[in-house]
């Protein structure tokens, strides 16, 4: 089994004033030809994780290696096979056409000429920009230098792309159309790996092949989402409606001796994770003595957010 | 990394520098600032130098001295701190240094590549700023007894040393914020202070002399000086009367190796702290 990604006791601290600890000995494997997500709430150590991959950072202990060379050692053998993207990415030089600022990065890794052309093409059309391929990168809109930045990314044709957060505050037809793109992407060849990392647990449900969940610097739990999702058979979740869930009621139901809670509309919903379906009681003994009043009450199936939340203790909101 | 490579960054980061140097305004009045800023920049440099030394401005090699280590400072002033402003607008302006950082070249050939539009606008504003004053202010320089071979020998290496600098301050440049304009001016402001550029080595007290000997700089602008003006003038007037072109040149060879071997030196340094420290794609208040 040849892997695309393989860290071992991966650890990065950040020293100055204070020293914070982004990851604390990660354990990682991604296999070649996967579309892997990493699921974390902000802090949780994502983009750090990503940085070093990518030989944006060195980390402070341990080994990571991708497509077989050493982040630390080898980053000139991996920088030929790679490349990043970041969410809410819109850096660009401005004076120069999205046309034209693609090609130069497509330059930088050697493309051949008409190859990259085509590219090009192909890749502005599939993801709606062709009509700003002329147009200066200064003058285009925000989530049009996103989408451009996207194109940066595909234009080089990695063997190991990693993508930030890629569809943050990008409307749902573009996340959409990207998403797509992705899965179409890996798809059609062996060799390509893709590491994803979202705030959005549809998007990593829907797209991966498998998912890490990461919170303060450590992986919690790997594996597909439905058998993630499948860890959770233990455990009950509902929804709970009500009139007005103010904080006090909120945070005695996260008193509740095995119960995770997320808000999902602030004030009025809420998704709860029971460990023993028991304690449903417990909890609607604590929202009723902070004087809240229940709507409805209703027993759903498990989501990977369900899993996420048991693991991590809180939702990504 | 293949030859090839590091000549597809050149032109690509070259075609880059030239599309910023250039594309931001219509081509007439990008010519038109082209001229006029280095005869604007030459105007100031006489006007202080007729009121300063009125007395002077009546001998003709003291006037060439100054003039032409004005101008010739040019290249140190533009190619030196644009070589080290591309990280600076890479990183925090255009956000562009992680996407270069990662690709498979040399952030190295990428900063040359850069410099080069600042050389050629440069080179054009010394051409200007010298036809200016033989033209406008009698600046006594004749084209036939110009010595090229000293000359272009005297560009190559100075250029080379320049760049050699500009490459360390880059490199420095990934270490610090919004710093680096006033590290880059301090130092270009000491080359300008230390290298004769202005007056003689000989008016400066013993140690900045000491220290003014040691920077390639001088022995550049020395011998682009007696390429242009051959004969005993020039070098009466610099303090390195006593040394021959010959040993001048061997000085400047020597040093400049020194220097491109620090600059790679501190680069690489810099480099691999930066990244221990995750500076590449810090942003500031730039």
């Amino acid at each position: 089994m040849a892997y695309a990604l393989e860290v071992s006791a991966l650890s990065r601290a950040f020293t100055g004033k204070q020293t914070v600890v982004a990851l604390e000995n990660v354990d990682l494997k991604v296999k070649e030809g996967e579309l892997f997500g990493l699921l974390g709430p902000n802090g949780a150590g994502k983009t750090t994780l990503i940085k070093i991959l990518s030989t944006l950072l060195l980390p402070t202990s341990g080994t990571a290696k991708v497509l077989g060379y050493d982040v630390d050692g080898e980053a000139s053998k991996i920088r030929p096979l790679i490349n990043m993207v970041s969410g809410g990415e819109t850096s660009g030089y401005g004076l120069l056409t999205v046309r034209e600022n693609l090609w130069m990065f497509s330059q930088f890794y050697g493309v051949p000429g008409s190859v990259a052309r085509e590219r090009i093409d192909g890749l502005l059309k599939a993801f709606g920009l062709e009509d700003k391929a002329n147009a200066k990168v200064r003058t285009i809109s925000t989530g049009q230098r996103q989408r451009m930045n996207i194109i940066r990314g595909f234009v080089t044709d990695p063997k190991l792309i990693f993508l930030d957060e890629p569809t943050l505050g990008l409307d749902v037809t573009t996340s959409r159309t990207i998403r797509e793109y992705i899965r179409d992407w890996v798809r059609a060849r062996d060799d390509r790996t893709l590491l994803l990392t979202t705030h959005y647990m549809r998007e990593a449900e829907e797209l991966c092949d498998r998912v890490a969940i990461i919170d303060r610097g450590t992986i919690l739990a790997c594996g597909p989402p439905a058998e993630l999702k499948r860890r959770m058979n233990h455990a009950s979740t509902f929804v709970m409606d009500t009139t007005s869930f103010d904080p006090a009621p909120l945070s005695a139901v996260r008193g509740v001796k095995g119960v995770s809670a997320d808000e999902i509309e602030s004030g009025k919903r809420v998704r709860l994770v029971l460990e023993d379906e028991s304690a449903i009681s417990d909890v609607i003994s604590a929202v009723v003595s902070r004087g809240g009043r229940i709507v409805s009450l209703n027993k759903v199936e498990a989501t990977l957010e369900d899993a996420f939340i048991e693991m991590v203790g809180r939702g990504l909101g | 990394m293949a030859v090839s490579a590091h000549l597809r960054t050149f032109r690509h980061a070259a075609w880059l520098g030239w599309q910023m140097e250039s594309n931001w305004t219509r081509p007439w009045l990008f010519m038109i600032y082209s001229i006029a800023r280095p005869i604007a920049a030459t105007l100031i440099l006489v006007v202080m130098f007729l009121v300063v030394k009125q007395g002077v401005a009546n001998d003709p090699a003291m006037f060439a001295f100054t003039y032409l280590g004005s101008v010739f400072f040019m290249f140190v002033a533009q190619v030196m701190m644009g070589a080290t402003m591309v990280i600076m607008e890479d990183r925090e302006h255009y956000q562009t240094l992680k996407q270069l950082y990662i690709a498979p070249i040399s952030i190295r050939v990428y900063i040359i590549g850069r410099a080069m539009s600042k050389l050629l606008l440069t080179s054009v504003s010394v051409v200007i700023s010298i036809a200016f004053g033989i033209l406008v202010l009698g600046l006594p320089l004749d084209l036939g007894t110009v010595d090229w071979p000293l000359f272009a020998a005297a560009m190559a290496l100075g250029i080379s040393c320049i760049l050699a600098i500009g490459i360390a301050l880059a490199g420095i440049t990934f270490l610090t914020a919004k710093h680096s304009s006033g590290i880059n001016e301090g130092i270009g402001g000491a080359f300008y202070l230390l290298c004769g550029t202005l007056f003689p080595l000989t008016v400066l007290p013993s140690w900045a002399q000491a220290v003014g000997m040691a920077i390639p700089l001088t022995y550049w602008l020395e011998l682009v000086r007696r390429s242009l003006y051959p004969g005993s003038a020039m070098e009466a007037i610099s303090g390195l009367g006593a040394l021959g072109s010959g040993t001048i040149m061997l000085y400047l060879v020597v040093s400049t190796l020194a220097f491109l071997a620090a600059s790679t030196l501190i680069f690489r340094y810099a480099d691999r702290r930066a990244r221990r420290a995750g500076k590449v794609d810090m942003t500031t208040s730039y």
